[in-house]
């Protein structure tokens, strides 16, 4: 397998033009967190469907593309405490903060948003922090 | 033709992060591990996904989208505590598990039940959030 950056580029280059692609049809930010919080807690509104038409294209595009590929695990943490306790982390913070990876991320950064540059920086931190102490003081993780 | 488009983006979306490897946790905990076998991937998809997008947000002048009346416009300049304080909770929950919110969908159709298990928490965590800044907007005005 080719080594994993230029996997990493090409994905990446996918997610952008995702992005591009609401931004250009819909004129929408394409930020998970909003699109699943909007249904989650009613503020959607008028716009469901096509939410849901979006989180059906990236639940089934993985899906078509995983018999194609070797040896694919998410090497996902067997703790159930652990998944719930960062379930909710990430539940509560992305809707505080309004954004996530994809928004503040992807979107907000690639337009010079200082709120989304500042997103950033705080969750890297509290993410390097986070497997510091989980998985080597604690060892946790 | 707006649902169309958001399946269109969803599919890219979920493409890219399935092929870039990031719906595998081990690669998102890398990135962060910068105290142990650092994996960069996450900055080549990161920086792969803002390429598209900048010349994307470059050409919105004077321009507006095919199904809507405007771009979204630019947010105030806030950086409040509720930015800084979800952010943190957000990057911790982040490197706990090794997930946000786009690769969580994308992992949820072959990476099995546990994957199931933070997608609920998740899900759990954005319906509670009104009611905690309700509680704290209450909390200050008493």
């Amino acid at each position: 397998m080719e080594p994993d950056w230029i996997w990493g580029l090409a994905g990446g280059l996918l997610i952008g033009l995702g992005g591009a692609v609401l931004l250009w049809g819909n004129g929408r930010i394409m930020g998970a967190s909003g699109i699943i919080g909007g249904l989650v807690d009613g503020s959607a509104r008028r716009e469901w469907a096509e939410r849901l038409a979006f989180l059906a294209g990236t639940f089934g595009m993985p899906l078509v593309l995983f018999p194609l590929f070797s040896d694919v695990d998410t090497h996902i943490s067997q703790s159930a405490v652990v998944l719930i306790v960062a379930g909710l982390l990430v539940g509560v913070g992305t809707r505080l903060a309004n954004g996530c990876t994809s928004g503040h991320g992807v979107c907000g950064i690639s337009r010079f948003s200082l709120r989304g540059i500042s997103a950033t920086l705080f969750y890297l931190l509290a993410g390097g922090v986070s497997v510091l102490m989980f998985r080597h003081i604690w060892e946790i993780i | 033709m707006r649902i169309l488009f958001s399946l269109l983006s969803g599919l890219l979306f979920g493409g890219g992060l399935f092929i870039s490897g990031m719906t595998d946790t081990s690669k998102v905990q890398g990135w962060l591990d910068i105290f142990g076998a650092w994996d960069p991937t996450l900055a080549f998809v990161l920086g792969g996904a803002i390429v598209p997008m900048f010349f994307a947000w470059r050409l919105t002048g004077g321009r507006r989208p095919v199904t809507a009346a405007q771009f979204p416009p630019q947010p105030p300049v806030k950086i409040d505590p509720r930015l800084a304080i979800g952010s943190l909770l957000f990057g911790a929950g982040w490197g706990l598990a090794g997930l946000c919110p786009g690769p969580a969908i994308a992992s949820l159709g072959y990476g099995g039940l546990f994957h199931w298990v933070f997608f609920a928490a998740m899900l759990a965590g954005m319906w509670l959030t009104p009611y905690i800044l309700r509680t704290v907007a209450a909390r200050q005005g008493a």
